[in-house]
């Protein structure tokens, strides 16, 4: 009897010791040495600017050192925007960690709105106007408080496999097939199910995807325009999107049922895995990266029901900082239209600034692995045709992800029939207990 | 130390508290009752369990079996031992970048293998048991090896007279094994029993790294408990309130199970064995 107790008590005792260690290793918040960056008034100062993705910073940060030689910047990167979300959202909520100039992706703007009390405010005269105003405008809080200095924006065209267009018997000619795609979703739908008919080759990659390019030309998704989240079961337009999409994808075998970002997806761009994709300027990059050695990818100057935006990144400075001015002239420097272009011409990622969007650079500039596409002239003129700027709220991401969910279970999982999806998103939504 | 995170858990789950936003209104057990509620609660809970005897189970005999063949007398010994624990040293992520290429729905290795032969491939992301199946054999890649060097060394310190006995008896090597083997390692096979436990039922960094989103599948086919407790707390919801409530039931849970392996695994070890002074498990080591 004794001895069991005593056994008992060895177990739940290793038990709770086994417990606390998991739980003071599994969080992972332990600041780096970078970022606690050497204080005060010292002469020279680290400057940490984390990014994720792909910025084109890398001789930025070089350049800004040789101009300021007692301000040393150490660029840190996140593979994905979702890693460095969470990133962003433990260390804000603990309150140290950050890097002095973080970068946010627009679609999470909204959620820090709320909390822009933990970063400083950026708004300076002397920026007026670098901006287009729309961009500008998501990061200006109410009461007129400036949250991030806009780094790129995400103009959207159509990519496409001009080799498999030509098998299909489409026109291959990239201002032939602007024409041929010029409409709405049902122009871009039915070409597919001529496409898909011919050639047995998916239409597009991905109906998540698309369904992300559909939202971004609705006023307001999933809340209204003071903020409050439309119930999902009530959510008409959006079921109608779904439907619409899931009918394409589904009934008619547009899609290529892949998940973005996944293995499967990233090998399908070297097996004629699909014809077209919705492309913002960063996304030109990816292909390129994914698609290496497969010739026939080109990109026309149209996008199914008028423009839209994807995605575009904006420079913050966290309150938690140290050195918040100097935080604040890096973040300035580096949106300057003049870095903006570099940044473009490195990685593809398209300027928010004014002056940017008029230079000789950009709208000459092409793309060798786009059949020589003039990129800057396409994507300029994809900006230009954008009117629409979704209200995208503090709730957007989560409502976003379940819309997700709903999607991939029907096209790339099969594991539910449209209707039974959307009741599970419907559902989970209340679990949101968003009220 | 162990205790104030505890009871400071303990605190926030009966609060509205949101991860950025900081603490809010008092609501007793609501969170408790919401996150039970929830559909997703008990997906969690099953595939963590169905997750955790995938693993633990052929982990813990194949770990015992391997120990065996390495405390035989083997050529280049030293070689074999450090050569199990190489998957252990391999990096979480390495390890799934390496299992998703094989796991992969269309492109994967094993489906590859199988259209090849003419075979329907395997939903791996799609359907909920192979994913879990898939993720217990990475858990196993890395962690069967580790606990085959705690056995071995347990099997180290059995003293050799006992065999010597065994042998003089006319014990086969398979009837040694069980017979004297397994019943001297007793401490050893609880301990290991309730570390994989433990590391079992907050089984985190293999599911979540099985795709890219990181959220369990679309239809939350492999989230496991932990996994709902991130999604709630850092995930769409943002409430530590119902995190936290996840993390004591979690808690609960693994005191009880750990309470029921004990049990069994006291009645299941001591059989008929000679009866030596018993080796308390160590405490320090944890997964």
């Amino acid at each position: 009897m004794r001895k069991q107790r005593k056994a008992a008590i060895a177990t739940i005792s290793a038990l709770a010791l086994a417990l606390t260690a998991c739980a003071g290793g599994g969080a992972g918040t332990t600041p780096t040495a970078a970022s606690t960056a050497t204080g005060g008034g010292e002469q020279k100062i680290t400057l940490t600017v984390a990014t994720f993705n792909e910025f084109g910073y890398e001789d930025l940060v070089k350049e800004y050192t040789k101009l300021h030689p007692n301000i040393t910047v150490e660029h840190k990167k996140a593979a994905t925007a979702d890693e460095a979300r969470e990133n962003l959202n433990t260390r804000l909520a603990a309150g140290s960690g950050l890097s002095d100039v973080e970068a946010i992706e627009v679609d999470w703007v909204p959620e820090m709105m709320q909390y822009a009390d933990k970063f400083v405010d950026l708004k300076d005269p002397a920026l007026k106007g670098r901006w287009i105003g729309w961009k500008e405008a998501s990061a200006t809080t109410k009461d007129g408080k400036l949250i991030g200095y806009g780094t790129d924006i995400g103009p959207e065209g159509i990519c496409y496999r001009s080799d498999l267009f030509a098998k299909a018997g489409l026109p291959t000619d990239r201002a032939e097939v602007a024409k041929l795609l010029a409409g709405d979703w049902d122009t871009y739908f039915s070409v597919g199910k001529q496409f898909v008919t011919k050639t047995n080759i998916p239409w597009y990659d991905a109906s998540d995807g698309v369904f992300q390019g559909m939202i971004n030309q609705i006023d307001n998704p999933f809340e209204t325009s003071d903020g409050k989240p439309i119930p999902l079961g009530d959510n008409a337009k959006m079921k109608a999107t779904y439907d619409k999409l899931m009918k394409a994808s589904v009934d008619d075998n547009l899609s290529a049922n892949l998940a973005q970002w996944s293995p499967d997806w990233v090998n399908a761009f070297q097996k004629d895995g699909f014809a077209t994709m919705l492309c913002p300027g960063w996304m030109l990059g990816v292909i390129e990266g994914n698609a290496k050695g497969v010739t026939g990818w080109d990109i026309a100057d149209v996008f199914p029901g008028g423009g839209g935006n994807w995605g575009g990144s904006f420079l913050t400075v966290p309150a938690q900082g140290k050195h918040q001015a100097e935080a604040k002239a890096l973040a300035n420097w580096l949106t300057a239209p003049e870095q903006q272009l570099k940044a473009f011409k490195s990685k593809g990622t398209f300027p928010s600034q004014v002056e940017a969007m008029k230079s000789d650079t950009l709208l000459s500039s092409t793309n060798t692995f786009f059949n020589n596409a003039p990129t800057g002239k396409i994507l300029t003129s994809r900006a230009n045709a954008i009117t629409v700027t979704p209200f995208k709220g503090p709730n957007y991401f989560s409502i976003r992800a379940l819309t997700s969910d709903a999607i991939n279970r029907v096209d790339v999982d099969a594991t539910d029939d449209r209707e039974a999806s959307w009741a599970k998103a419907v559902a989970a939504y209340k679990d949101l207990g968003l009220g | 130390m162990g205790l104030y995170p505890l009871l400071y858990t303990a605190y926030v789950s009966m609060h509205q508290w949101h991860l950025i936003g900081g603490q809010g209104d008092f609501v007793g057990l609501q969170n408790y009752v919401d996150v039970v509620q929830q559909e997703r609660f008990t997906r969690a809970l099953v595939n963590t369990f169905s997750i955790f005897l995938l693993s633990s189970v052929p982990q813990v005999i194949a770990a015992i079996v391997i120990a065996a063949i390495l405390d035989a007398n083997l050529r280049a010994k030293t070689f074999w031992r450090m050569g199990v624990l190489v998957p252990y040293v391999v990096a979480p992520v390495a390890v799934s970048l390496i299992f998703s290429k094989i796991f992969a729905d269309q492109s994967g290795l094993i489906n590859t293998l199988l259209t090849g032969w003419g075979l329907d491939p395997i939903g791996f992301h799609s359907d909920r048991w192979a994913s879990h199946v898939a993720i217990a054999a990475m858990v196993n890649f890395r962690w069967t090896g580790y606990n085959a060097l705690i056995f071995l060394a347990a099997m180290q310190a059995v003293p050799r007279d006992l065999y010597e006995a065994a042998i003089v008896d006319g014990a086969s090597r398979v009837r040694q094994f069980f017979s004297v083997t397994v019943p001297m390692l007793r401490p050893t096979i609880i301990f290991v029993i309730i570390t994989s436990t433990i590391g079992g039922l907050q089984i985190f960094d293999e599911p979540r790294m099985y795709d890219t989103l990181g959220l369990g599948g679309a239809d939350r086919q492999w989230m496991t408990m932990t996994m709902f407790l991130y999604e709630l707390g850092w995930g769409a919801q943002k409430s530590f309130g119902r995190a936290a409530a996840v993390a004591w039931i979690l808690f609960f849970i693994i005191v009880a199970i750990g309470m029921v392996n004990f049990a069994l695994t006291r009645r299941i070890a001591s059989g008929d064995a000679p009866r030596v002074r018993r080796r308390r498990p160590r405490k320090e080591v944890v997964r």
